[in-house]
This record gives C-alpha cells, structure tokens and sequence, in this order.
C-alpha cells in the first residue's frame, strides 16, 4: 500500500487551492467562489488548443510536460506516516530536490524561449530565488538526517518523534521552514503576489505569460500539486509511525486544510516584500534551518 | 619487445611523418596514432579497472635506471576516461581546424604535439618512477603550451599561454621539490620509496611532504587560489584542446593528488579536512564567477574550477571515511570523486566542442550578442542543453549520478561522526546545494541567451550548423551521458576496483552492494520520469488531436512593436544576483552619459574580474615589481657591462674556491 500517499496528495491538490481562495476571500469580506472553482477553470483549459509564440521553439512546448512530469514523480517519492512512498531510497530527498530543480530549469529556459523582456524577468528571479532557497531546505534535511539517523523521506519520518520540548521545538521550527520553502517555491505571499496585475512585480506568473490552453492547465495543476506536496511533507512531521489509517488520514487532511487556511489567512494580513529584499528573505530561511541544526546537536548532547 | 616502448615508437613515428605530409592530411594521421595507441593502452586499462593490474620494467640505463610501469585500477580509470576524451577530441580537432588549413602553416606541429600529449599522459598515469613522472609531466605542459598558443600571433593569446606556461612550471617546482625531498632521504625514485619514506617519518613530516604535493597538483587541477591560469588559457586555446584541457588534463592534478594519498597512506583525516575546505571554496567561488562571464568559454573556465571543486568534495569525504575507518563513507566518496571526473571530463568536453562550433559559425564568443541560435543549429542546440543540464547535476543524466553519491556520503557521514566531522559535512551540504543552484542559474544564462528568443545582433555571414563529421564526436559523447545518468549501477560497478585502491586496508570493507541497491533506484526513478514526461505528451497530443496550433506574437504587455532588443540580456539575466554578491567580485563598469535632448548613442559595458587574482597575483607581482626596479640599472643593455659582468662572476668564482680552501688551511692550523 504504498501508494495511499501518492493517492491522498493527488485528491488534496483538488481542493487546497480552493480552500486557500475560500480563506482569502472570507477574509476580505467576500463571498468568494467554491472550494472546487480552481480545478473547474484548469479542466477547461485542458479543453483548450495551444497558442505558441513565433520566436519560440521547441523547448516552449515540451517544458511544460517535463515540468509537471517532474513534480508528479516528486510526489511519489513523499512517504505517508509509516507507509514508503512509491519509490523509496536512501537520500531519495536529494532526487526529490533535484527533479523539481530540472523542472525548474525547463520553466525557465522555457520562459526565456519567448524572447520577451518581461518574462527574462521572471526568469531570473526564479533562478535566483530558488539558488537561495536550495541550501535551507537541505541543512533542514541534513539536521533531521542527524537526529534520526536515517537518509531517506520515510524512514526519517517514521522514526521521529515528539517527546521532549527540544524536539517539539524542532518540529515547529522545521514546519515554519517547509511552510517557507512552499512559499517561495510555489511563488506566493510575502515574495510574490499571484494576484498581482503588473508584469514587472511578478515572479511565477510573468514566467508564463505566453502559455495558454493546455499547457497553461497543466502549469497551474502542477502549482496545486507542489502545494499540496508540501504540505503532505509538512503533514508527515505530526504522522507518528503505528497510527493506523481512521487516524492518520483525516490528521493528513486537517494538516492540509491548515496549511491552506495559514497561507490563505497571511496572505490576507502582510504585503508582498520589495523585490531588493526577497533574497534577505530567504537568505534568513538558511539561518533558520541552521538553528534546527543546533537545536538537533543540543539534543543529541553533541556538544556541551 | 614492450608495450611501453611500442606506444613511444608508433608516436614517435607518427609525429615526425606529420611533418612530410600534406597539412590537410596531418589531422588523419594524428587520429591514427591516437586510436592505435588508446587501443593499446585502453586495453591495459580496462583489465586493470577488471582487476588484473599490469606491472613491467623498463630498463634505461644509467639516467633513469629502472623505470616500473605499473597500471593499478586507479591508473586505469583514468586511462580509460583520457583516451575518450582526446579521442573525441581528434575527432572534433580535425574538422575544427580545416578552417585554418594553408593559413598559418602550424597545423603540423599542433598535431604532431597534439599526440605527444596524449602519450605523455598515459605516461603520467603509468610510470611510478619520480624522475621519469617529472619527464612525462614536463613533455606534457610543453606540449600543452604549444596547443595552446596555436594562434599565436593574438597577443591576447601568447599572453595566456605564457602565463599558463609559468603557472605550469611553478606546478613542476613544487613536485620537484617533493622528489628530490624522498630522493635525498631514501636515495631511491621509485614511489615505493615514497611510502616507506612517509610511513619511517612523523606524521608531521609526512603531511607537509603531502602538501608540497598536493599545492603542486592543485595548480594542476585548478583548485582555488591556485587557480588563475586557467580561466586565461582555456578561452584562447582551440576548442578540442579546451575540451581535453578541461575534461582531462585538470584530472591529472586530480590523479596525482590520489596517487600521492594511495602512495602516502598517513594523515587520512587531516588531509581530508584540509582537501574538503580547498574543495568547498573551490566549488562555490568558482560558479560565482562564471554566473558573470560574458564570454563563453571562460564561463566554461570558471565551471572547470567549480566541478573540480566536487571533485575535492569526494575526495575529502573518502579520505576523511578512511580517517575514521568507516567503509561506507570511503566508498561513496571516492567513488562520486571517480564517477565525478569521469562525468566532468565528458559534460565539460562536450559543452566546449559546442562552443567551437558557435565560434566558428558566430566569430564571436560573446554571449550578449547571440541568440535564436535554437533554430538554426538545432543539433548543437540539443547537445548544448543536454550536456548543461548534466554540469547542473539534473536527472536523468550523468551529472546527478555523481553528485547524487557525494551527497549519500555526507549524509552518511553526518550520523556516524563527531562534532568536528558533523559540522563540516552539514556545511558542506550547504555549499554543494548552493553550487547546484548557482550552476542552474549560470546555464539557463548560457542555453537561453544563446540559443531561444531572437537573433540579439545581425552578423553578415549566414549561420548554418555544423557538418554532420563535426557533430558525430559530441553525439558520441551525449551516449554515454545518458548511459551514465540511466544506467548508473553499472558504472558503479566497474568502480569498485578503483576504489578498493584506497579503501583496501579497511575493515569489512564490502559497502559496494548496498550502494548498487541503493543506485539502482536511481535508474529506476530516472526511467520513470521519461516515461511520465513521454506520456504526459502523448496524452497533451491525443486531447488536442483535433485542434490546431496557433502561432501568435509574443504577449508584449500591449507594446505592439517589441524588437529583438528589448530582450533580456546575460546581463540583465543575472543582474539581480550580481547587486547581491557585489562584495566579492570586482566589476569594471564604463557607461556613457545621456547628453542633450538628442543624445549620441550610449553604452553600458561591464568586465567582471577576479577578486582572488587581483590579492594573490596582481598585487604581490607590483610589489616585486617595484623591488626589483631599484636593481634594474644592473640591466642597462650596455653591451661592455654584461662582459664585465661575467668577467666579474668568474673572478668571484676563483675567489671564493680559493679563499675557502684558505680558510681550511686557517681553521686546520688553529685546531692544530
């Protein structure tokens, strides 16, 4: 059954973005459309025929494939509680990282394809806002490497647990970091609003201005997907191994739903950063992962 | 008669030929001696990497006395990887350098040191014998330098090649010193007498004996700071020289710093701490600087330094899993720096052959004034992207592989350590994620400015791709990156041998298997994701079956007249990174001011230099500079002085033999 992870990230993709917009739109004092409108309008767009650039080539038209072929296979590898992913292995983390980084390269490269001086733009933030982002995320699977003993997804997830306040306090800080990371990663609040409607204060959005019809679904189902995997990672921290399914499904599905409604809820209350200081941002991300690092010498009575 | 001796002869043979022929023919005959003597030599080399080492003696009298030829499987991988590479090399070589057929007259030489080359390093690979080893190593810098400074008459070019000649030499010293160090003590060359010379010693003397050599090697390898030479040569040299120069021969400092470690089998911890700091350092301060490089081969450069940098990651977790005798550590770090080299060699000759193609078609390496080349030279495109998403270390290819092992190691490591071990692999963790970013962000800089959007500059000369006879070498190459990347476990399998060169003394020193497990998941994985990326696009293809693609202009946010310049530069591209690194690079910026209501054109042009270079070669060489004027009168090209000069050395010679012999006689009377 290990597929039961895979199975439950896809069915949460369908509806956390509806749940983050609910969120936004109830803060905001509207009624605002049903938790299903975002998968309603990416279905239509499948219906869709492309429509590609003249200055772009090939790499346009199969970047979107390889972007969120790169994400689906992500996804496998994410465990659920004691359950392994479909594909398990150790620092089967380091390929994950890896695969959504060639996805990456694709949507960039693939952004730069359209010879367009908005979506260079784009472009090159995302590069540089991931290259910063990289180093946090694995000093944070580094530190949680060390405490556990283990090198893959699964068994790292399956042997940690709660029961000292140090490690309570590693697991707060290790959400806050993955919460952090999802941010940048999927391009929202406070580094990029998606909302925006000024191609020269967007990230994500202004990357894939030229994309449209089928492609265009397929990059905006991915973006449910990566937050939906985040949040499953984030979901795995609270999944202690011997619970059985009646109780760790629906933890899985409340960890999500409060993942959304969190980034929903701070998207309503702070603004989006200056561009110029994004990168202090993340850079402060990597000191926050560094103090988990402490935190887990601490525990383990490394130092004194 | 034997091996050795039959390669030396055919070379020999096929050098002095090249001087009687045609030119145009000198480029086949040198692809001749090459495929006879890496028939040979890959030979020997593949049962050394199978386990059957080759040993011989070669007798040559009274210089060297008896010079062992000995081919273990660390030997032989290397072999292996070299011949491949300059023998793509020739391939790409002799198409490349038609052009310059009946023009410069130096086509014979090129070529003639061009095998010279080759044979001198399978030389250095073989011969254990210091004397002999400085020999082959010092035909092999000429011959480089002679490749090198084809086009001479660029000054650009002789400036390199010579500061690339004197850096080389200042890397000759240093093993010189090394040498005649053991030779003095055990009066023997053999490097046997290196191992019992640093195992009789302290272990203080022995590591310092081991960092004579390996700051001689890593001038060779390009680590930082000794790495100025290369971002310099590479660029001028022709592009298969480039490609073998970068895939191969940094490697060599990279296989005398293994050999040195395997010779010298002391200190494994500390040597380990020591390369893993050299390499972290390497690795980062190497992709920042080419993320900045407007010129592509030197971009290519400073990626050399940043890979070789990896390179030194592995070696220093190996070295540090032997310190602390922990089998599994060992093996994934040696093996990730082995496959690493490997790789590198073959992404990297890749890339640089594909730049002498832009070159040649362009006439320009100046990344700001390309692009849109995706269309017209489709092929070179698609070897491009694929051989850069390998140096980023992306799946499915063979970058990741490598990379991927390293990082096993580290985590590995991290568990099984003390505090010392677990701080530098989680900072090395760091640094290897910041490198694989950095390199991500550098080559969507290079694939996309070159090759996608439009045309950024008119050139008068149609652009065309590549002959089929040009591009056949990078195909060759691009095989064995997917092989490497797809099938992974069997790389890893021919790798054991050459890791049990260094891991043998270990204690259950089998951890071989679970890696193979552990990389054939890998495969695995890899394999999944085309399959996911080809049925994704078949689906994409069977739903939009029945509608047609619309080809429409790019959205221009309602500008209704965008041009070619209103695209995203190199520049431009990486501007927001530079503003964030500013501190540590030196930018020369020159912008011309808008003046009037109707301005002259304007320019903005930046030169990105080396900080390093300017603290550790510029500014010591103007303070030398201005010590050695206050002597310059002695040099004042008056013909009667330096006869005087040397009439005076002489009468200085008599006297001090005399006036020593004196002072004997004086002391001798006194004890009397």
């Amino acid at each position: 059954m290990s597929g039961t992870g895979f199975i439950l990230i896809i069915l949460t993709s369908f509806f956390f973005t509806g749940i983050l917009i609910r969120t936004k739109s109830i803060f905001s004092g509207r009624k605002g459309p049903g938790i299903f409108q975002p998968m309603k309008d990416i279905w239509r767009l499948f219906h869709k025929e492309n429509v590609y650039s003249q200055t772009s080539s090939f790499i346009f038209k199969i970047a979107p494939d390889i972007y969120f072929a790169s994400i689906l296979i992500a996804i496998m590898m994410i465990p659920f509680g004691n359950q392994k992913g479909i594909f398990s292995f150790n620092g089967d983390f380091v390929f994950f990282a890896y695969l959504l980084a060639a996805g990456k390269f694709f949507s960039i490269i693939s952004a730069l394809d359209t010879g367009s001086s908005f979506e260079g733009m784009g472009a090159s933030r995302e590069a540089l806002y991931s290259f910063l982002a990289e180093p946090a995320f694995f000093l944070l699977m580094g530190s949680l490497a060390l405490l556990t003993g283990y090198t893959s997804f699964s068994d790292i997830f399956s042997s940690i647990s709660f029961d000292s306040y140090i490690s309570i306090a590693i697991g707060t800080l290790a959400s806050f970091v993955l919460v952090l990371i999802s941010m940048i990663e999927n391009s929202r609040m406070p580094v990029d609003d998606p909302k925006t409607h000024l191609e020269l204060t967007m990230v994500h959005e202004v990357m894939i201005l030229d994309n449209s019809g089928f492609d265009l679904g397929l990059i905006l189902y991915a973006t449910n997907l990566k937050f939906a995997m985040y949040g499953a990672i984030i979901a795995n921290l609270f999944l202690t191994p011997g619970k059985e399914l009646y109780y760790s499904v629906p933890i899985f599905i409340g960890a999500q739903t409060l993942f959304a409604v969190i980034v929903g809820a701070s998207e309503s209350f702070i603004a989006r950063f200056r561009m110029s200081h994004n990168p202090q941002f993340i850079i402060t991300i990597g000191s926050v992962s560094l103090l988990i690092f402490f935190a887990v010498l601490l525990m383990l009575g490394k130092y004194i | 008669m034997s091996l050795s001796l039959f390669i030396i002869l055919i070379t020999l043979l096929f050098s002095l030929l090249m001087f009687f022929i045609k030119e145009s023919w000198a480029g086949t005959i040198a692809l001749g001696s090459v495929l006879i003597n890496t028939a040979i030599s890959s030979w020997v080399a593949a049962n050394a990497v199978l386990g059957h080492s080759f040993e011989e003696i070669i007798n040559t009298g009274v210089v060297f006395g008896d010079i062992p030829i000995r081919v273990d499987a660390l030997s032989g991988w290397f072999i292996l990887m070299m011949n491949f590479t300059v023998l793509t090399g020739i391939l790409y070589g002799r198409r490349y350098m038609k052009h310059y057929e009946n023009k410069s007259g130096m086509l014979s030489l090129h070529f003639a040191s061009y095998i010279i080359n080759h044979i001198s390093m399978i030389g250095i690979f073989m011969v254990q014998n210091s004397l002999a080893f400085l020999y082959v190593w010092e035909i092999m810098a000429l011959s480089s330098f002679i490749m090198v400074i084809f086009d001479y008459k660029n000054p650009e070019t002789l400036k390199a090649g010579i500061n690339f000649l004197i850096q080389s030499h200042v890397c000759i010293l240093l093993l010189t010193l090394g040498f005649i160090w053991v030779s003095t003590q055990t009066g023997s060359y053999d490097f046997d007498a290196i191992r019992q010379y640093s195992v009789s010693v302290s272990p203080a003397i022995s590591l310092s004996l081991y960092l004579v050599f390996f700051i001689g090697f890593a001038i060779k390898a390009g680590f930082v700071p000794f790495h100025t030479w290369l971002p310099y040569a590479h660029p001028v040299a022709p592009s298969h020289v480039s490609g073998v120069m970068s895939g191969v021969m940094l490697k060599l400092g990279i296989f005398g710093i293994l050999r040195m470690l395997v010779v010298m089998n002391q200190n494994y911890l500390i040597i380990g701490y020591i390369v893993l700091i050299v390499s972290i350092i390497s690795g980062v301060y190497g992709v920042m600087l080419a993320i900045v490089q407007h010129n592509l081969k030197k971009l290519l450069a400073y990626h050399s330094i940043e890979n070789i940098g990896i390179i030194g990651i592995g070696i220093g977790i190996g070295a540090i899993g032997i310190g602390i005798n922990n089998p599994y550590l060992a093996f994934a770090g040696f093996a990730g720096a082995l496959l690493h080299t490997l790789n590198h060699s073959l992404f990297k000759s890749l890339l640089f052959y594909n730049s002498g193609t832009i070159y040649q078609t362009l006439h320009t390496l100046n990344i700001d004034s390309m692009g849109g080349l995706i269309k017209k030279m489709p092929h070179t495109a698609l070897l491009f992207l694929i051989s850069a998403m390998a140096i980023c270390g992306l799946p499915p290819f063979n970058g990741f592989v490598s990379e991927f092992l390293i990082y096993v190691g580290l985590f590995e490591g991290v568990h099984s350590g003390s505090l010392s071990i677990i701080t530098f692999f989680i900072i090395t963790i760091a640094g290897l994620a910041l490198i694989g970013g950095l390199a991500l962000l550098c080559f969507t800089k290079a694939f996309g400015i070159i090759f996608l959007g439009q045309e950024r500059s008119q050139f008068e000369h149609e652009i065309v791709e590549a002959e089929p006879s040009k591009l056949f070498p990078g195909y060759l190459v691009l095989v064995f990156i997917m092989a490497i990347g797809l099938f992974p476990q069997v790389f890893i399998r021919l790798l054991i041998n050459p890791v049990n060169v260094f891991t043998a003394g270990l204690e259950n020193a089998s951890p071989s298997l679970a890696m193979i497990t552990n990389i054939k998941s890998i495969s695995l994985v890899a394999w999944a994701f085309i399959v996911a990326i080809a049925s994704i696009w078949a689906i994409k293809h069977f739903v939009l079956r029945n509608k047609k693609d619309v080809i429409a202009p790019t959205w221009g946010c309602g500008y209704s007249a965008p041009n070619s310049k209103m695209q995203y530069t190199a520049s431009s591209y990486v501007r927001s990174y530079r503003k964030l690194i500013g501190p540590i690079l030196i930018m020369n910026k020159k912008e011309g001011d808008i003046k009037g209501v109707f301005s002259s054109p304007i320019f903005s042009h930046t030169h990105p230099y080396d900080k390093m270079e300017s603290i550790l070669i510029d500014y010591p060489l103007k303070i030398l500079n201005k010590v050695m004027s206050r002597v310059r009168f002695i040099q004042n090209g008056n013909m009667r002085y330096y006869i005087l000069y040397g009439v005076l050395f002489v009468i200085i010679i008599v006297l001090v033999s005399l006036l020593s012999g004196m002072a004997t006689y004086v002391f001798n009377l006194l004890k009397q």
